[in-house]
């Protein structure tokens, strides 16, 4: 780690272990005596919100799996069975299902969080990255999961899905054939999803690891933006910290637990209660709802570019507004991290996050639904200009053109400023 | 000794009969691995002889009435035989030089449309994969601005010879391969 060892083995049997094996020195080094940046808001929790929900989604999958058929005969019987007859089923799947959806809700403030205070910057590009593939591979398994209960919802999501790739010319049948093991989603589909859905946590715990380490390279960045200088600018990961993300983790599993135990179909879609059936597409679908800003982007465009078909173009935007995110710390030309102390951006970062919400909203609608005389598909196609808008041209472009506030000295004395003991000594560029 | 040494680094030409050898080996092996370990591992994903063997069925086709549809499930996808009306045939023999034909290339006439493999002709019968080309959902039948099928899923309509009209489907409904084997029997794959 990149900060000196404090770790004093005391007994024999820690002593003997840290000339064989330091775990115990890596785990005091990293989450014991770790110096965090004292200013540290909540906002900042949400790291340790997603360990537990990660944690939490693999245990319940792995009892899940212990019940779970993966054949078109028997899937979708068995997670009745799971619910009706396995002895707290209904616990582990609504457990499972909403967890899902809160690992998202909290990977998204996760995210914004980085976003708004600019945790993507020098030096933690790496560690940005990091965090855009555990997204994206969490991403994919969310829709693997889907997949599995085979229900109306699950089969039409893995043809929609799967038929993105048909899009891409020459090779892209080959592919989906590929993905789908025939002609259509089928049994050989299920297994293959269930196979992955199974492998990808895994892959997560992987990248989540790597995420951690480049963390605990230059240490967590803070609402000032400012780098930590010394001892004054930091308290010890424990207690400090590690009493705040518990706090933190009791309320957001209270509100998960509210889902769970009272609206545990809330976030579902009724559909899916019907068995899949090849010959019936329902009426209306739409993925979940973590998934509805990025299909209102693949909908948005319904017109040829030149020999570009909508339909590619469609999909290219949707992979698009993902991949862009990888490259947000060399789009963003400012030096400030902190949005605090940058009021123009901090106009259009309000913008976008309003952006991603109305994307959401235009995800869930049909195209043709008007508000205030406009219809869903031209909101749609103007909340995807933003976004690309957003990235593209305001980033760079506010990067270089914004004079920021004036920055406060440090951590140390923008806490004392805070809290009014150094107010007069130095300006803090938070109102 | 010394010499000769000095001149094959100055050249740069540090290559020798050895490092022939390591080349070769390790495209040797490279080659290999993709060849027997990489490949069995993705091929294995491809169709397996099963899926393959259930290429073609026979169905038939007297109990459907004017003007309504059957849908078969053909390699896991749907297929609509429809026994059209003499009005659909009309209808759409009169919009084959619409201007909102936005597929040319794929079968664009309503006469092409309901030609079996082996060149037999049956306008009132029209066989369709019902898999609409955008995303591929199943469209309704008697549905949309055309009164053909319309596609729930981002609104695709499709007139009643199954070529895309409006929405954001880039191409026609696909006519599967299929043949008249009986007057009311026909083979699909």
């Amino acid at each position: 780690m990149a900060h000196q060892s404090n770790y004093n083995p005391s007994n024999g049997f820690t002593k003997w272990m840290d000339e064989r094996l330091p775990i115990i020195r890596l785990g005091y080094d990293s989450f014991v005596e770790f110096p965090n940046p004292r200013n540290l808001n909540y906002w900042w929790t949400f790291g340790a919100v997603l360990a537990v929900a990660l944690i939490w989604q693999i245990v319940t999958g792995i009892v899940l799996a212990m019940h779970y058929t993966p054949t078109v005969e028997g899937a979708y019987a068995s997670i009745e069975h799971i619910m009706r007859d396995v002895n707290y089923g209904w616990f582990l799947r609504y457990g499972h299902a909403n967890g899902g959806a809160m690992f998202f809700l909290a990977v998204y403030i996760h995210m914004f969080r980085g976003l708004y205070y600019g945790s993507y910057k020098a030096p933690r590009e790496v560690l940005w990255i990091l965090g855009m593939l555990i997204y994206f591979l969490m991403m994919a398994t969310g829709f693997l999961g889907y997949v599995l209960p085979w229900g109306q919802m699950s089969f039409w999501a893995a043809t929609v899905i799967t038929n993105f790739f048909d899009a891409i010319p020459w090779v892209g049948g080959s592919i989906k054939t590929l993905l789908l093991g025939g002609p259509a989603v089928a049994e050989p589909t299920l297994n293959r999803f269930y196979s992955l859905h199974y492998l990808l946590p895994f892959i997560i715990v992987g990248v989540v690891i790597l995420h951690i380490w480049a963390l605990h390279i230059p240490g967590s960045a803070n609402p000032t933006g400012i780098e930590k200088k010394g001892p004054q600018d930091t308290l010890p990961f424990h207690p400090y910290f590690t009493v705040k993300d518990l706090f933190a983790v009791a309320v957001f599993a209270t509100f998960f637990a509210w889902f769970l135990y009272f609206q545990p179909n809330a976030m579902g879609h009724p559909d899916n209660y019907i068995e899949a059936n090849p010959l019936q597409t329902p009426p209306h679908i739409v993925p979940e709802w973590y998934y509805l800003p990025f299909y209102a982007i693949l909908r948005s465009i319904t017109f040829d570019i030149f020999f570009l078909k909508a339909q590619l173009l469609g999909v290219i935007a949707m992979f698009g507004s993902i991949v862009i995110l990888f490259f947000l710390p060399w789009l963003d030309r400012s030096k400030v991290r902190s949005m605090r102390y940058r009021p123009v951006m901090r106009f259009f970062f309000i913008l976008f996050v309003l952006d991603c919400f109305i994307l959401g909203w235009v995800g869930a609608n049909s195209p043709d639904v008007t508000v205030l005389g406009i219809e869903a598909k031209n909101i749609g196609l103007f909340s995807t200009f933003y976004y690309f808008a957003f990235f593209m041209i305001i980033m760079p472009v506010v990067g270089m053109m914004e004079t920021p506030k004036p920055l406060p000295e440090g951590i140390h004395e923008s806490v004392l400023a805070r809290s009014g003991k150094g107010a007069s000594k130095h300006a803090d560029g938070d109102a | 000794m010394a010499e000769t040494h000095a001149h094959a680094t100055e050249a740069g030409d540090d290559t020798t009969r050895r490092d022939i050898l390591y080349i070769g080996t390790a495209t040797f092996a490279a080659v290999g691995l993709a060849r027997g370990v990489v490949w069995p591992l993705i091929h294995q994903m491809n169709p397996a002889e099963n899926v393959k063997a259930l290429a073609s069925i026979e169905v038939d086709i007297s109990q459907i009435p004017v003007g309504q549809q059957i849908k078969i499930l053909w390699q896991g996808k749907a297929v609509f035989v429809r026994h059209r009306t003499a009005n659909d045939i009309a209808k759409a023999r009169a919009d084959d030089t619409a201007a909102d034909l936005k597929d040319t290339s794929n079968r664009p006439t309503d006469a092409e449309r309901v030609v079996d493999d082996k060149g037999t002709s049956r306008p009132e019968i029209l066989v369709l994969l019902g898999v609409c080309t955008h995303l591929g959902c199943v469209p309704l039948a008697d549905r949309g601005d055309y009164d053909g099928w319309f596609c729930p899923c981002h609104g695709s309509h499709y007139d009643t010879a199954g070529r895309i009209r409006k929405g954001p489907a880039p191409a026609n409904l696909v006519i599967p391969p299929y043949e008249f084997i009986e007057e009311f029997k026909i083979k699909i794959g």
